[in-house]
Formats: structure tokens, C-alpha cells, sequence
């Protein structure tokens, strides 16, 4: 992915159905856990990757809150 | 559906623990600020290279408040808990967008913050590792579509979160916002831009990112 495919991707975004921030941090503690588990969390909550992608902010919280559940033994 | 964990004696016990008058209730609060201490130490720790005037006691200050503030929202919060992941998967995370809120905050605090500038300029600059023609003209209507279809906030918040960096928390907290609401405008922008390229003929396609 060169600089300006980046670009677009940030200023455009995901596209398609996604979660509101609100609707991502009542559901985060779920989907981090699902990820650990190997389960598939994508399809048990919907638009939340896409949420992901698009929102820079969640997607830390996200990292965080995996790495540091991960850390634990998930 | 993990609802095996809603029968978990360990997450009940947590909530009633919590709730417990007196000694028992005082103990069990402890526990979670504790926890919660923890988990803001965590992020404090690895964003620390964002901030480089975070020093000594400053940083065990920011998370000892985010602790604080964390443990209020929990407790405040309780009812919501499902029981849908470990209760302490689910505190952890009111720890940790405190403590991350915080940090973003103190790293950009007497940072002006960019809403609009040189930025436009990446959008079409001549590119030394050379671009198709195709892409060139997608990023010349990107950027003209950011002027033309998009109100003043809109392109605003675009253009600070999406071109200039900055932390959406950061950007809301100057807006006198929220994340969610600055969010929501975002995606409306995005919305817009999307529909608008697609009605010049651009194929855009979804999901670019990798996270």
C-alpha cells in the first residue's frame, strides 16, 4: 500500500455498515475476548472491524485492551 | 454466545461484592481500584514515548486518574454489566480509554491544533515515486469534493482527524464534543465523499485497511 492508497483509506474510510463509537465500547470487552478465544468475532458483532478501521481511537483501545487481556492468558 | 459466563460465580460474586454494605463492599471496591490501577498503568506505559514531557511522577499521576475516574464509571455503570466476558475484561476497559484519553490529551496540550492546512497539498502533490493517471485524478476530486460537498464542520473534523493527525478525544475536547459525535460527523463526511466520487465514475472500494 503506497502513501496515497493510505491516504484515501484514511479520508474515506471503511464504507459499509459499521458501529457507532458507543456501540464499539459496549461491545469491545466481548470481541477482545472472542479474538483471544479464536472464535469469530467479526460475524458474532457486526460493523465492529469496520468500526475498527475506520476510528483510530477505538482501534487503540482495542489493541490495548487485547494486548493487555492477551497478557493475562486471555 | 458466551453465556456460560453469566452463571459464573467469580463475575457475580464481583457485582455483589461490589454492592455489599460496609466492610465487604469496601474491600471489594479496593480490589477494583486496583485492577484498574493496573490496567491504567499498562497504557500509560506504552504510550509513554508519545509524550515526551510525561516524566517521573507525571505519568503515575495521569493513571492514578484515570484510575480514579475509571473506577466512578464502573461503579456507576454497574447495571450494564451483562455477563457477556470476565468482569474484569469489561472494567479493564473504562481503565484503559481513561488513561488513553488522558495521555492524548496531555501530549497535544499547548499544541495548536490543525483544522485546515498545507495538508490539502498531500492530497495532490506530485508524487516522486509516481502515480497513474487514474489515481491522480481521484485525489484531484477527492480534494475537490472535500471543498464542494462538505459543510465547514464536516471538513473540519475530516481534515484535522483523517489529513492532520490529530486525536479525534483531542479534536473534541477543543470542540467542546464528544468522540462519538465528532465519529458520527466523520462518517457522514466520508458518506458524502463516497457518494460523490461514485457520481463522477470513481470506483472506491470499501475496507482498505488493514488494522
Amino acid at each position: 500500500m503506497n502513501h496515497h492508497d493510505e491516504t484515501l483509506g484514511r479520508v474515506l474510510g471503511p464504507g459499509g455498515p459499521e458501529l457507532t463509537c458507543e456501540q464499539c465500547f459496549d461491545e469491545l470487552d466481548r470481541y477482545v475476548e472472542l479474538t483471544l478465544a479464536g472464535e469469530p468475532a467479526d460475524e458474532r458483532i457486526p460493523g465492529m472491524r469496520a468500526h475498527l478501521e475506520g476510528c483510530p481511537a477505538c482501534a487503540e483501545d482495542f489493541r490495548s485492551l487485547r494486548d493487555l487481556v492477551g497478557r493475562e492468558g486471555g | 454466545m458466551a453465556t456460560a459466563l453469566m452463571t459464573t460465580p467469580t463475575e457475580i460474586s464481583w457485582v455483589d461484592r461490589l454492592r455489599a454494605e460496609g466492610a465487604e463492599g469496601q474491600a471489594a471496591v479496593a480490589e477494583l481500584h486496583a485492577l484498574l490501577l493496573k490496567a491504567a498503568r499498562f497504557e500509560v506505559g506504552r504510550r509513554g514515548a508519545e509524550v515526551a514531557h510525561l516524566r517521573g511522577g507525571d505519568g503515575e499521576d495521569l493513571a492514578q486518574q484515570a484510575a480514579d475516574d475509571a473506577l466512578m464509571a464502573v461503579l456507576r455503570k454497574l447495571d450494564d454489566f451483562r455477563g457477556e466476558s470476565r468482569f474484569t475484561t469489561w472494567a479493564y476497559k473504562f481503565a484503559l480509554l481513561e488513561a488513553a484519553v488522558k495521555v492524548r490529551r496531555r501530549a497535544w496540550q499547548g499544541r495548536e491544533v490543525p483544522l485546515e492546512d498545507e495538508a490539502w497539498a498531500t492530497l495532490s502533490a506530485p508524487d516522486s515515486a509516481g502515480r497513474g493517471a487514474e489515481e491522480a485524478e481521484l485525489l484531484a476530486a477527492l480534494r475537490e469534493e472535500i471543498e464542494r460537498a462538505l459543510s465547514p464542520r464536516q471538513r473540519e473534523v475530516l481534515v484535522a482527524v483523517t489529513l492532520n493527525g490529530v486525536p479525534i478525544d483531542v479534536l473534541a475536547e477543543r470542540l467542546g464534543s464528544t468522540r462519538g459525535a465528532l465519529y458520527k460527523t466523520l462518517h457522514d463526511a466520508r458518506r458524502k465523499l463516497r457518494e460523490a466520487l461514485a457520481e463522477r465514475g470513481f470506483r472506491v472500494e470499501e475496507g482498505s485497511e488493514d488494522r
